[in-house]
């Protein structure tokens, strides 16, 4: 197979690339340096450790669940990174963040296995999981933020939908839809671009590996399916459940702080 | 007028308080709102006059005391059930998108096209004006389109909350001499104002609110003989607070 194997000499030669952004950074006084040194650091140890592990997990003597442990783990963390980054402005939303990751779960490994589009295996699985997991939290993010801003900026107007007698769901509704638009549209945009802007990661890698390039195109075309859907999913599980950490349940629009700069 | 019919008060203040951090709001309120009135909720600006109004249809709940509609306590009644037998209009008229069709169907689901009409009538707009843009109206088009809007849920009691602080002086009588006709209609009114002489243009009951207490009761004349209230009464703007 003509793929590109990278040894550990290429892994190092690779470096001159961190020397050029370090470079760079020295050239333009940004003091970059050393967050970018310690970030690429990270990077090689995370990977290797990863790439360790997995060897392991996909290894196809070893049961599934350990490869249905590795994905819990990978929900839990994501939520805690959504919880993080939206804790400014909504404390507590760590339940509902692994709501979300759970539900698109249940929707794309769901629909990806049942229908057999690929078999379950570790092999499979581990990296499918991961593809949706890392490529929803942007936009889950930015949902949960969305809302927090709108219902924030339009708060005038959601009274005034609450004070007409509208429960808090009627009320916030075009306010929600705006923020899950403005969350969803990045996600796509970048399926309606794949292949004429850029090529993407799970494609490339296929292609480099060796792979016929018509099959790794039908490969990424699945996988920019299930990203879209498990988007989609995480956004509005999100949307919805902030709904409930910013009205009370005698519908009222709760005092929301001043925007913070995360 | 307090003797045209359903006896007793729209609304009573039970020893009202309402914390905001540090800050007592609202402390220790108590009055009512008599039915089939204009109660005017009167006092300098940033003593709790708002506060007090939106508690009345619970966007805001108090921390002490209770406030009762018609003899029950509002905490227990449906706040969707309740906020359309209070309704309310707000200091700046503000309209949603898109027409002011989509602004009247937003509070009454349904309504056909004769009843949109006798919305706009009742507020003593045209027809005309169903489809007209919600950005495309006078101010005091869009405030009485904004009454419109509330009154189409026939509403019991209307909360003003200030309504005409952003109209000029022609529109602003005009909105007080067409709201004063709907008490006519049956309905109480509590108009929040710091206008001293808008109060005793509208008012047949008034509480004046000053530093988030309840300084005075009573019909509008009886404030003259309030010696203790006379910084407020020269329209002081600062009095009391």
């Amino acid at each position: 197979m003509p793929g590109a194997d990278v040894s550990f000499f290429g892994l190092g030669a690779s470096l001159v690339l961190v020397a050029v952004g370090v470079g760079l950074s020295l050239w333009q006084r940004l003091g970059l340096e050393t967050r970018i040194l310690w970030a690429s650091a990270r990077a090689i140890v995370q990977l290797l450790l990863v790439g360790f592990a997995l060897a392991l997990v996909l290894d196809p003597d070893i049961p599934l669940v350990w490869s249905w442990l590795w994905i819990v783990g990978m929900v839990l963390f994501a939520a805690d990174v959504v919880r993080r980054r939206v804790a400014g402005e909504v404390q507590g939303i760590m339940p509902l963040a692994l709501l979300a990751y759970l539900a698109s779960a249940a929707v794309t490994l769901g629909s990806l296995f049942g229908l057999g589009i690929f078999p379950l295996e570790g092999r499979t699985l581990v990296p499918l999981a991961g593809m949706m997991v890392g490529n929803s939290m942007n936009a889950t993010v930015l949902a949960a933020r969305r809302v927090v801003e709108e219902l924030r900026d339009k708060a005038a107007e959601v009274e005034i939908r609450l004070a007409l007698g509208l429960s808090y769901r009627q009320a916030a509704r075009p306010y929600l839809s705006s923020a899950l638009r403005t969350a969803l549209i990045p996600q796509v945009e970048t399926t309606k671009a794949v292949g004429l802007v850029f090529l993407p990661g799970a494609m490339t890698g296929l292609i480099l590996a060796g792979v016929d390039p018509l099959d790794a195109v039908l490969v990424q075309a699945v996988i920019m399916f299930m990203v879209l859907g498990a988007a989609a999913t995480t956004t509005t599980v999100i949307g919805l459940g902030m709904l409930d950490h910013l009205f009370t349940r005698d519908h009222r629009l709760l005092p929301i702080p001043p925007a913070t700069s995360a | 007028m307090p003797e045209m019919s359903d006896p007793g008060p729209a609304l009573e203040f039970e020893n009202v308080g309402l914390r905001r951090g540090d800050i007592d709001v609202l402390d220790s309120v108590t009055g009512i709102v008599p039915g089939h009135e204009v109660t005017a909720i009167a006092g300098p600006s940033g003593v709790g006059k708002t506060s007090l109004l939106r508690l009345c249809n619970r966007l805001d709940v108090p921390d002490r005391g209770r406030i009762l509609y018609r003899g029950r306590d509002v905490a227990e009644i449906d706040p969707l059930e309740l906020r359309r037998r209070i309704g309310m209009v707000f200091q700046t008229p503000r309209l949603l998108p898109e027409t002011v069709r989509d602004n009247l169907v937003l509070a009454s689901l349904g309504a056909g096209q004769a009843a949109l009409e006798d919305a706009l009538a009742r507020v003593g707009l045209a027809p005309d004006l169903l489809d007209r843009p919600y950005d495309r109206l006078s101010g005091g088009e869009a405030q009485r389109v904004c009454l419109a809007r509330t009154l189409i849920t026939e509403p019991d009691v209307l909360l003003a909350d200030e309504p005409t602080s952003a109209l000029d002086p022609t529109p602003r009588l005009a909105f007080e001499r067409l709201t004063r006709s709907l008490v006519e209609d049956g309905l109480t009114i509590v108009w929040v104002t710091h206008d001293l002489e808008q109060m005793r243009r509208l008012a047949d009951h008034v509480l004046v609110l000053i530093g988030g207490r309840a300084r005075y009761e009573g019909p509008p004349e009886g404030l003259d003989d309030r010696s203790d209230l006379a910084d407020f009464m020269k329209g002081e703007p600062d009095a009391g607070s």
